[in-house]
């Protein structure tokens, strides 16, 4: 509240500060200000001094060098889950990396899925069919008020404990293996046909994008409405699938076979990511059920009767009129959950999956270089962290009010 | 029927009824209870195509899961055994015996079995002494003086050492009671450096200022483990030579810190809430900036927050269960470590949901309180 203080203390308007009854200088609200400053940032600065001195008496006594070396030298471990090559002849540097991959991957497919069941799981609350909303609060009630990582352990002990030996796999689809070594699914082998798909994906894409700003110009420029939604999932969809043709349409798959105690071949899906998956999707996804709620009951009725009134369609309405209102409500709190799931995914280092902290852990074990790999890990997730900040950040400003700020 | 009619109330009746409509009994509580379930169910789960599948799909799945669930956990569970194999000769059915062996280790720990009533009455000092601070006519100052007896009464009882009690150290306390320990002593420490963290961030001195969003925004970008790792490894590299703290207490100041910043975040917003012209009467009744803030501003400010404080709570509560990752042995790792005994292993789910129900419990009941106090709060100096 500057200016309210500013009244009797601080100059306005270029005029010297009005003289208070005492005019001794520690009376100045000015200087005390600056004063009390200085002692602030000098008592931060004498603590910060003190710790890092004590730290460094400590590491020199028992012998421990400080820096970042120990990055280049050869690692040792082994990472049961990479997605780059990897050896244990490799550096900490390269194992580091393939465990900030591994965290990456999970935060981002958790956002996704925790997402879509949060989104689901928050309407289907609210529906008017009353088994339906019951099983919803339900889940919601109950996941949310579970440690998440009694969740993991739970989820992790119930894949490796309930589910058969690879030799006694559950074989629910062709090709797909389930037992306690995790999932196997059958993969395409690799083949130029492939990467023409993706191509034609990554155009289809850009077409669609480009396709719908210039029907959104057209209509506002005619006010004919063109199939946007029809043309544009022509272009995604069949432009890859031109892509594949184009390539030969090869059919040849990687089907996993059993060999000896485990399986070969497919992609496998470890226990460990299984569980950690699972158990960050359902827990978060119960917090966004409740945000996704509250979003669309902030959403007065009024609006929707007003939309249909004017002659939209439901699914009109709902597109133009309720979810960019709910949106707004919904963004900032869905953004702490999208943060909360990326830094709980560091939980993996309890049920072994081999993810940045897990890679961290090890290497502090192994070289007692704690206080940079402590710092490692925290500069990873404070970056991650305001990343994900920026761009939901962005992403709140573009369907925010316009003129509201 | 050529009849004027007496009251205007009398036109709409006729209009709307037929002739003998009036003779006929109101429709009443009377009509049999087969209609009254048969129109609800058409009016909630068959009132068009799509949710009659909806409903169907539902009630399919829960079939699914409801009947064996009950089988497994109810039908065919063994409920009292003192040997596991009773339980493996039972397939199909849950082995609730694990816990009847095992509760007071998975609540207690490896405290001495023999003064588990120690743990057990200070466990429930804790409970009533949050209980006595859920009801807004106890938010007195005596209530401050009940919460630093319960802190003596409950050290005394953990520790021991006098009266006769034998000492323990607190390596070996365990269980609920450190769960409740951790998140209860997280709160109340958090407490006071979250209001001048909070404090700080709105401070017109942008030094300070800088120094409280420094903090704030660094806890709140790490995850937990990370300061956990932080308190258990570096802890003792930041002390001089030859002091040492031990390692509940650093996971404690580890919490404490961790807490502040989302609690700081929550003081903050009740902050936000108060009326501008709060702070200017304030100033023009002369009030300095402690007055202000301590009989002014904190007041008003910590009342809209305490759903906030509440809801930071308890998600403390849950994070408590991070500490079994640096060694210390809460409710979640006694609930594991019972099971690394190798005849009761195979009953991992038992032991787990117990671990749960007691978390959800507790959770379950202050987000509850949480949504009563809030409604309890809503004092209409709200402005929209």
């Amino acid at each position: 509240m500057a200016s309210t203080d500013g009244l009797r203390q601080t100059p306005h308007g270029g005029r010297p500060a009005p003289r208070r009854r005492s005019g001794a200088w520690w009376n100045d609200r000015r200087v005390r200000a600056v004063l009390y400053q200085l002692l602030v940032l000098g008592g931060v600065l004498l603590l910060g001094a003190y710790l890092v001195g004590n730290t460094l008496d400590n590491l020199e006594r028992r012998n421990i060098a400080t820096g970042f070396d120990f990055l280049g030298r050869e690692a040792g471990f082994d990472v049961s889950e990479t997605l780059i090559s990897y050896s244990p002849a490799d550096t900490y540097f390269r194992a580091l990396l393939v465990g900030l991959l591994n965290t990456l991957l999970v935060s981002v497919l958790g956002v996704i899925l925790a997402t879509i069941l949060g989104t689901v799981a928050g309407v289907a609350r609210l529906s008017r069919n009353w088994l339906v909303a019951r099983l919803a609060t339900v889940y919601v009630e109950t996941l949310r008020n579970i440690p998440v990582l009694l969740q993991l352990f739970f989820w992790y002990t119930l894949i490796t404990e309930a589910l058969p030996s690879p030799r006694r796999a559950l074989n629910p689809l062709p090709g797909v293996f389930l037992s306690n070594r995790g999932m196997r699914v059958p993969v395409p082998v690799a083949d130029q046909a492939y990467v023409y798909a993706a191509i034609g994906l990554a155009l289809g894409i850009a077409g669609a994008w480009l396709f719908a700003r210039w029907a959104k110009a057209y209509q506002d420029r005619t006010g004919q409405i063109l199939p946007r939604g029809w043309i544009g999932a022509g272009l995604v969809l069949g432009l890859p699938l031109a892509g594949y043709l184009v390539g030969g349409a090869p059919t040849a798959l990687d089907v996993p076979a059993l060999q000896g105690f485990n399986f070969t071949g497919g992609v496998a899906v470890t226990p460990e990511f299984a569980a950690l998956l699972v158990g960050l999707v359902v827990y978060t996804g119960s917090y966004i059920a409740e945000i996704v709620r509250g979003g669309i009951l902030a959403v007065s009725h009024g609006q929707t009767e007003a939309g249909l009134a004017l002659g939209l369609h439901r699914g009109t309405v709902l597109r133009l009129v309720v979810l960019p209102q709910a949106l707004r409500v919904i963004i900032p709190p869905l953004t702490s959950q999208y943060l909360n799931l990326t830094k709980n995914s560091s939980l993996a280092v309890a049920i072994g999956f081999p993810d940045l902290v897990s890679a961290a852990n090890t290497s502090i074990n192994q070289t007692g270089q704690a206080v940079e790999g402590i710092a490692i890990i925290m500069a990873v997730y404070l970056t991650v962290s305001l990343s994900i900040s920026a761009v939901m950040n962005w992403y709140n400003r573009r369907i925010a009010l316009q003129g509201a700020r | 029927m050529a009849r004027y009619p007496e009251s205007p109330n009398e036109i709409f009746a006729r209009e709307e009824e037929p002739d003998e409509g009036w003779r006929r009994p109101p429709p009443s509580n009377s009509l049999p209870l087969r209609n009254v379930v048969g129109d609800w169910a058409k009016a909630n789960l068959f009132n068009s195509v799509p949710n009659t599948i909806l409903t169907l799909l539902c009630a399919w799945l829960l079939w699914e899961t409801v009947i064996p669930m009950t089988q497994w956990g109810v039908l065919e569970a063994v409920w009292r055994a003192d040997d596991p194999a009773a339980c493996r000769a039972a397939e199909g059915g849950a082995c609730w015996a694990i816990i009847a062996n095992k509760y007071r280790f998975i609540l207690f720990g490896l405290f001495p079995y023999d003064e588990h009533w120690r743990p057990l009455v200070a466990m429930l000092l804790f409970v009533v002494a949050i209980a006595v601070s859920c009801v807004p006519r106890f938010w007195r100052p005596w209530l401050a003086g009940l919460w630093i007896g319960v802190f003596v009464v409950c050290g005394v009882l953990m520790w021991g050492g006098v009266f006769r009690l034998s000492f323990v150290e607190n390596a070996r306390w365990g269980g609920l009671p450190l769960t409740l320990f951790l998140s209860v002593v997280g709160i109340v420490c958090s407490f006071p450096l979250a209001i001048v963290l909070a404090l700080g961030r709105r401070s017109d001195l942008p030094a300070v200022r800088a120094v409280c969003v420094g903090f704030i925004e660094f806890v709140r970008g790490v995850p937990l483990i990370s300061v956990l790792f932080m308190a258990s490894v570096m802890f003792p590299l930041f002390l001089p030579e030859g002091v040492t703290i031990d390692k509940l207490l650093r996971a404690q100041v580890g919490i404490i810190l961790f807490t502040a910043a989302y609690l700081a975040e929550a003081v903050r917003g009740g902050l936000q809430s108060v009326p501008r012209g709060q702070f200017e009467a304030a100033d023009a009744l002369g009030l300095s900036y402690w007055k202000k803030t301590g009989l002014i501003i904190l007041p008003q400010a910590l009342k809209t927050s305490i759903p906030a404080i509440v809801n930071q709570f308890i998600s403390m509560f849950k994070d408590t269960s991070l500490v079994i990752i640096i060694g210390l042995f809460d409710l979640l790792s006694t609930a594991k470590a019972a099971l690394s005994d190798p005849p009761w292993r195979p009953f991992y789910l038992e032991a787990y949901l117990f671990a749960a129900l007691i978390y959800w419990a507790f959770c379950f009941f202050m987000s509850r309180y949480s949504q009563y106090i809030e409604r309890r709060l809503e004092t209409g100096h709200r402005r929209s």
